[in-house]
C-alpha cells in the first residue's frame, strides 16, 4: 500500500538498524513522547531489534491517560443529565472515573455516543435542538484544530445547545516538566511528530537548548522511529543537542498556520492538572473568552469539582517513563483492560494497554 | 509547579470498577469479556459437557448418527450492507458454524425479531435473501418463530437462526485436537465482512467499493475434507477475527503456535481502512472465510483443494502448531520481530452480525 509500505520495508529497517549499530559506542537512554509511537514500536517489535544498550522509555503523550479524574467525573456527570447527548471519541469511554466510566454511564441510559470527529458532535447538535450535545475535546496540538473548528462552527451557526468540555494539553511544558525533574534519565526526545504537524517544532528549540538533549521530530512508522532514533543517537554521539526534523513528509517548522490561527481565535492557554503529573502552568487549553457560552464546564455548572485521586495505580510513573508497564505490580493481575485501575491500560495510546494487547507479560517480567 | 519526587507516592488513579453490573457492550464483542460471561455465568448455570466444549456447534450422537447443532443470533447494523444482508449472514452464519463441526446442513429455523414500523418492503428483502441463502447450502428452512417489539423497543429486525446437521462419516474435527507440527491455513483475505459493515454505518464517512465475505463456506470445506478428512480443527474467525480465534485453538488444545504476518492475506483496502480507523485487521470479522489446521504431511494436499476452487484462490498457510509455549499465539511481524498475538479486548466493531 503506497505511503505506507515503504516506511514498513524489512529491508530499508535492516539497513537503518544496522546504521544505528555502527555509531553506537555507549548506552543511550531515548524517549519517544508520543503513545501512538510506543504503540508502534510494540506492534512492531523494534525495541527488540535495537541493538543492547539502547533503551526506549515511553512517555506522557497519551491524551486519554493524563486526562485528570475530575474531568473524567465531570464527563459522568453531564451524561448522567437529562436530555444530554454526551459524545466522545471511543478511547475516553473506558477510562475509569470515581465512580464508574462512560461505557457503564451508556449501559445504564446515559446517551453517549462515539464519534470519529468532532463535527459528527455539532452534526448531532444541528439535527436535535431540543437536546443538549457535549462533546468530550480531550488531545494534544494534534486534534485542538478540528475540535477549535467544532466550537467555530457552533458559534457561527448559533448552536446554543452545543458545548465543549475541554481537556486539551499541550506537549512543550510537559516535556520541560519531565526533564526538569530530579532523578531524570532521558537524555534524548524522539518528538511527537504529529503535534508538529500542527504547531510546527520552534517552541522545542529552547527545551533543547535548556536541558542540551537532541530533540527529533518523529513519525510513526517503523522506518520514521529508527529513522527518529539514528538521528537521537548520532547527535548524542557527536555531542550535539538540537531540534532535528526527521518527518519532513508532514511537519514543517512553522507547523500548520490555518489551524494555528484558528486555535489562536478558539482557545486560550491555561494551568492544567495532569493525571499523575499534577498541576502544570500553561500546559492545557481552555475556550478563549469569545467562546466562554460553548463551555461545558461552565453551562452545567461544574468549575470546581475536585477529586481526590486514589494511590492504587502507579501510572503516574509510567507516564513519565519512571516504570515500566510490566514491573507494575498490578500489571495482567489487578489490572487489565477489562478492569483498568487507570487510563494507561485502556487508551489505545496507553502504554500499559499496548504492553498488555502485544503480549508483553510474564516472560519479559520474569526476564 | 509541583516537583515529581514529591508526586510519586500520589500518583493515582481510581480503584477497580465493578463494572459487571450492568450489561455492556462488550460483554457481546466476542472478546475477553464475552469468554469471563461464558466463563463465570453461563457454564456453572448449564453445567452441560457438551457446551463446555465450546465449539461452533454442539456435536451429539443420535442413534449411530453424528449430528451438528447450533444457533446464533444476528442484529447487525445497519440490515443491509454490500455483499449482503441480515438475512443472508444469519443464514451463512449459521451454516458455516455447522461446516466448522464437519457438518452438512440439514435444515434451519429461523426466528425473527421486527420492531413495529420496520418497512414490509425491507421484510420482503431480508425474508427473500434467507430463502436464498438456504437454496444456495441446500437446506430448507423448517421451522420458525416471528415476534413484534412495539416501536423504538427494537431495532428493525433481529433475526436467530439454528441449523442441524449431520457430521461427515471418518471426519472428526474441534478445537482441541491440534498438535505440535500441525500446519495453519486460512481460507482467504481476512477483515472484509466487518469493515464493509462500518463503512456504511452513520457516523463514518469512508468511501470503499468494498464487499462483505459473508457466503457459506461449504463448497470449500466439502472439498477440503474430501481430500483431507484428517483434517483435526476447523474455526471461523468472526467476532474477535483471526487473532481471536488462534487464541482461542491455541488454548483449547494446549498448544502454542507461530504466525506469518506477511501470510496473512489481507486487502488493501482492509488494510487502508484500518489504518484510517485505528483497528488491527487480525481482530476484524470475517463471514466467510475459515481457519483450517492440518496434519504436516496434508498441508501441501489441503492447500492445493483450497486454492482450486474460486472462493479459495487467497487461501494461504500463515503458520504452524508448536510445542512451546502452550496456550501462546507468537506472530513474526513482516520486519522480523516478534509479538504475541492476545485475544481480543473490548469491543472492536460493534453489531457487525
Amino acid at each position: 500500500m503506497r505511503h505506507l509500505d515503504e516506511y514498513r520495508d524489512p529491508e530499508a529497517i535492516g539497513t537503518l538498524l544496522r546504521r544505528i549499530e555502527a555509531i553506537l559506542t555507549r548506552p543511550w537512554t531515548l524517549m519517544e513522547v508520543c503513545g501512538g509511537q510506543t504503540h508502534s514500536i510494540l506492534k512492531f517489535g523494534l525495541d527488540e531489534l535495537l541493538p543492547p544498550g539502547l533503551r526506549l522509555i515511553h512517555g506522557p503523550g497519551c491524551p486519554v491517560c493524563v486526562t485528570p479524574l475530575e474531568q473524567i467525573d465531570r464527563a459522568l456527570a453531564i451524561a448522567a443529565e437529562a436530555g444530554v447527548i454526551f459524545c466522545s471519541f471511543g478511547d475516553m469511554l473506558r477510562v475509569p472515573g470515581s465512580s464508574g466510566d462512560l461505557l457503564l454511564a451508556k449501559a445504564r441510559g446515559a446517551d453517549v455516543r462515539i464519534v470519529y470527529s468532532p463535527l459528527d458532535a455539532v452534526a448531532i447538535a444541528r439535527s436535535e435542538r431540543s437536546r443538549r450535545v457535549v462533546f468530550f475535546a480531550v488531545g494534544f496540538e494534534t486534534t485542538a484544530p478540528a475540535n477549535a473548528m467544532a466550537a467555530y462552527i457552533a458559534a457561527r451557526e448559533g448552536l446554543d445547545n452545543f458545548s465543549l468540555l475541554v481537556a486539551h494539553v499541550l506537549v512543550p511544558p510537559a516535556l520541560e516538566a519531565l526533564l526538569a525533574a530530579p532523578g531524570c534519565e532521558i537524555q534524548g526526545l524522539l518528538a511527537p511528530g504529529h503535534v508538529c504537524v500542527v504547531t510546527g517544532y520552534r517552541d522545542y528549540e529552547p527545551i533543547a537548548a535548556r536541558h542540551r538533549i537532541p530533540i527529533v521530530v518523529t513519525g510513526f512508522e517503523p522506518l520514521d522511529l529508527l529513522r527518529g532514533v539514528y538521528a537521537a543517537v548520532a547527535q548524542l554521539e557527536r555531542g550535539e543537542a538540537r531540534v532535528e526534523n526527521q518527518y519532513e513528509r508532514a511537519a514543517a517548522p512553522d507547523g500548520n498556520p490555518a489551524a494555528r490561527r484558528l486555535l489562536r481565535e478558539v482557545f486560550a492557554v491555561c494551568d492544567r492538572k495532569w493525571r499523575g503529573m499534577g498541576e502544570i502552568p500553561a500546559s492545557g487549553y481552555t475556550l478563549a473568552p469569545a467562546y466562554a457560552a460553548f463551555d461545558a464546564t461552565k453551562v452545567f455548572g461544574l468549575g470546581h469539582l475536585e477529586v481526590e485521586e486514589p494511590k492504587d495505580c502507579l501510572s503516574g510513573l509510567v507516564l513519565q517513563g519512571r516504570l515500566r508497564p510490566i514491573h507494575c505490580p498490578h500489571f495482567g493481575g489487578r489490572c487489565t483492560p477489562e478492569h483498568p485501575l487507570g487510563a494507561t491500560m485502556v487508551s489505545s495510546e496507553g502504554a500499559c494497554a499496548a504492553y498488555f494487547h502485544y503480549g508483553r507479560g510474564a516472560a519479559e517480567a520474569a526476564a | 509547579m509541583k516537583r515529581f519526587d514529591d508526586l510519586a507516592a500520589g500518583l493515582a488513579c481510581p480503584l477497580p470498577i465493578d463494572d459487571d453490573v450492568v450489561v455492556q457492550m462488550a460483554h457481546g464483542g466476542g472478546g475477553r469479556k464475552m469468554a469471563q460471561l461464558i466463563e463465570r455465568v453461563f457454564l456453572p448455570a448449564f453445567r452441560s459437557d457438551t457446551l463446555s466444549q465450546l465449539g461452533d456447534g454442539a456435536v451429539l450422537t443420535v442413534g449411530h448418527e453424528r449430528l451438528a447443532f447450533t444457533t446464533d443470533t444476528f442484529v447487525v447494523q445497519p440490515p443491509f450492507f454490500p455483499g449482503g444482508d441480515i438475512g443472508s449472514l444469519a443464514v451463512h452464519g449459521t451454516a458455516n458454524d455447522l461446516a466448522m463441526c464437519g457438518a452438512e446442513p440439514i435444515g434451519f429455523s429461523v426466528g425473527l425479531v421486527l420492531e413495529e414500523g420496520f418497512p414490509m418492503t425491507d421484510l420482503h428483502r431480508v425474508v427473500a435473501s434467507i430463502a436464498a441463502a438456504s437454496a444456495q447450502v441446500g437446506a430448507p428452512v423448517m421451522t420458525g418463530d416471528t415476534k413484534v417489539v412495539d416501536r423504538g423497543k427494537g431495532d428493525g429486525i433481529y433475526v436467530n437462526t439454528s441449523g442441524i446437521g449431520r457430521v461427515r462419516d471418518g471426519v472428526s474435527v474441534g478445537p482441541e485436537r491440534a498438535a505440535p507440527g500441525d500446519v495453519i491455513l486460512v481460507s482467504g483475505p481476512v477483515g472484509d465482512h466487518g469493515i464493509a459493515v462500518m463503512a456504511v454505518r452513520n457516523g463514518i464517512a469512508l468511501q470503499t467499493e468494498l464487499r462483505s465475505d459473508s457466503a457459506p463456506v461449504l463448497p470449500l470445506v466439502r472439498a477440503l475434507l474430501d481430500a483431507v478428512p484428517e483434517t483435526k480443527t476447523l474455526r471461523d474467525p468472526t467476532r474477535g477475527g483471526l487473532a481471536t480465534a488462534l487464541c482461542e485453538i491455541a488454548v483449547a488444545s494446549r498448544v502454542g503456535m507461530r504466525i506469518e504476518e506477511s501470510a496473512i492475506p489481507v486487502r488493501p483496502e482492509v488494510r487502508g481502512a484500518c489504518e484510517l480507523l485505528g483497528f488491527d485487521p487480525l481482530y476484524v470479522a470475517c463471514e466467510g472465510r475459515f481457519l483450517a489446521i492440518v496434519p504436516p504431511q496434508s498441508g501441501e494436499r489441503a492447500l492445493a483443494v483450497l486454492r482450486e476452487l474460486p472462493e479459495g484462490t487467497d487461501a494461504r498457510r500463515i503458520g504452524e502448531v508448536t510445542g512451546t509455549d502452550p496456550g501462546r499465539v507468537l506472530l513474526r511481524t513482516r520486519i522480523g520481530s516478534h509479538r504475541r498475538l492476545e485475544r481480543l479486548s473490548g469491543e472492536q466493531l460493534p453489531r457487525i452480525c
